[in-house]
């Protein structure tokens, strides 16, 4: 008796053992996952706030040699191009995640789906030398358009999928209480079931545009930048992101010092940018409780 | 008094199953008829296939004919939505619209198919229609709240007046108190027998206490046939067949 209950008890410590262990070891995975996270924002904040100042945001770059300047146009070019790309990129997304929600059964709009999860995992760099053959080279020179529709090649499939997943997650019954009604289909798709989907909608363009805002490689070959003011479509403009990477990669400690704070910058729009949505989405859901 | 509806050798299919097998019945204007019968024997299917919704689904037809006012609304030549303008439908789980209010709630059908009201035009609809679905009293002083916010019964009542507002000539309600408490039923039935009025009312129900308390015809269906239909008095106390009388004396279903 005394020996069963012995074997028992040990059982029941190795069981705990190594129930503490596992524990163990997925804190140290969730640790690990998320230490280069803070290091970047911690080493970024170190390196970039001591460069920001009021003229980083207002000045444009200064001449070669000279120290001081800001990225006032890159800035500005960095908002141009995912504005424009949100203004061609997010009605087609849209657009297209409502027929393939509509039309969930029939072939094509598989076949259209999974050629939008196929574009989601084309590396952005293939983007760019698409976008550089079909609108840089017949355009005659690089351009802040076909940046902007680069960068709207990769919003796409993204607005796409998210907009067909919350369409299905409005409840059929929403639809055939419409129909009821006697509302025609599309009326019924436009002003209930997408109005129904638009916290969701919105929250998958928001996550679109700030993936687009930190793209680099494809705007190497479509926007290229530009060292001067421009906000002109047809012509090259600069961005934050290929401006960290020229001031970067080049020899002045100047330059250096300013990619930090571009680096700082547009880490910030995009935090923004993701603080936004949980903010927009933590309203709606306790709106609707 | 005269047939507003009438079913012909009606056959309705999902995909290849056979859900409603040659059903032939009449609604009689100005009463409600009640279609009783155990789950799945085709009721809800029968009542969608009256306004054109069962083919909604997909997959799902169907064949026969039924007769508005001596209409085929199955004819070719008929559009499915002017039917369900005259024919309105309230469903087994509340639904109002999650992005409306009340009011817009109520006026929906009105504003969804382009209908241009002027603002008193619009308020008179939608008291009109609250007062007749017995819920103005209760909303009145909150007629801008989102119509999510009101209780499972209110919502119901929005969705019986929502489905007045258009003015239809034929209420359709598929289980419409299934998911109410006894409260709420009860002030529903009330409705109805206020609303047979003015409506051709024709309600799906699995309470057969509440087809006895509500209907004036009452048709009962068993594995997608339409065994029996009859004044709601005759079914209940003198059903002439054998599986109406098992059914409605609980010996199966």
């Amino acid at each position: 008796m005394s020996e069963f209950s012995n074997k028992d008890q040990l059982r029941r410590r190795y069981r705990k053992i190594k129930s503490n262990v596992m524990v163990g070891v997925t804190v140290a995975a969730t640790v690990i996952a998320l230490t280069p996270l803070f290091l970047v924002l911690g080493y970024l904040l170190a390196k970039g706030a001591s460069s920001l100042n009021w003229a980083f945001f207002t000045k444009m770059p200064a001449p070669v040699g000279k120290t001081g300047g800001g990225m006032a146009n890159a800035i500005v070019g960095t908002f141009e191009l995912i504005g424009l790309a949100s203004i061609v990129g997010v009605p087609i997304g849209v657009g297209a995640g409502v027929y393939l929600a509509e039309n969930r059964d029939r072939s094509m709009p598989q076949v259209i789906r999974f050629a939008a999860d196929v574009m989601m995992g084309v590396p952005s760099i293939v983007i760019g030398i698409f976008a550089y053959t079909v609108i840089v080279r017949p355009m005659g020179g690089f351009s802040a358009l076909s940046g902007a529709i680069a960068l709207a090649f990769i919003m796409i499939p993204l607005v796409t999928r998210t907009a067909e997943e919350m369409i299905l997650l409005v409840p059929h019954e929403l639809r055939e209480a419409a129909l009821a009604l006697g509302v025609p289909r599309w009326r019924t798709t436009m002003s209930v079931i997408v109005r129904a989907a638009a916290t969701g909608i919105s929250t998958g363009v928001i996550l679109a545009v700030a993936r687009v805002a930190g793209e680099t490689a494809p705007l190497l070959f479509t926007a290229f930048g530009n060292r001067f003011w421009s906000v002109a479509l047809r012509e090259p403009i600069e961005t934050l992101t290929v401006q960290v990477y020229t001031y970067a990669i080049s020899p002045f400690a100047d330059w250096q010092r300013q990619a930090w704070a571009g680096a700082l910058v547009l880490t910030m729009i995009v935090l923004t940018l993701e603080l936004g949505v949980r903010w927009t989405t933590r309203q709606k859901s306790h709106a609707t409780r | 008094m005269s047939d507003k509806l009438v079913v012909n050798n009606l056959n309705a299919y999902f995909d290849k199953t056979r859900a409603v097998r040659d059903v032939n019945v009449g609604f009689s204007a100005n009463r409600v008829t009640a279609i009783i019968g155990p789950s799945g024997c085709g009721k809800s299917t029968l009542v969608r296939c009256l306004n054109r919704m069962h083919e909604v689904v997909p997959g799902a037809r169907a064949e026969g004919r039924v007769m508005l006012d001596g209409m085929n609304i199955y004819d070719p030549a008929v559009d499915p939505v002017d039917v369900r303008r005259r024919i309105g439908m309230v469903f087994q789980k509340p639904t109002p619209f999650p992005t409306m209010s009340v009011a817009e709630n109520v006026a929906a059908g009105l504003t969804l198919n382009g209908a241009s009201l002027s603002n008193a035009e619009r308020d008179r609809i939608v008291e009109k229609s609250l007062r007749d679905a017995a819920l103005w009293e209760e909303v009145k002083d909150h007629l801008h709240r989102p119509g999510t916010s009101l209780s499972g019964g209110q919502q119901q009542r929005l969705c019986v007046a929502r489905a007045l507002a258009v003015e239809p000539e034929v209420l359709l309600l598929d289980e419409p108190c299934s998911a109410l408490d006894p409260i709420s039923t009860a002030r529903i039935e009330e409705l109805l027998l206020e609303l047979k009025d003015s409506y051709t009312i024709v309600i799906v129900t699995h309470n057969m206490q509440q087809a006895a308390r509500t209907a004036d015809f009452t048709a009962f269906m068993y594995t997608g046939d339409l065994i029996e239909f009859g004044e709601t008095k005759q079914i209940f106390t003198n059903p002439s067949k054998r599986e109406t009388e098992d059914y409605i004396t609980g010996r199966f279903g």
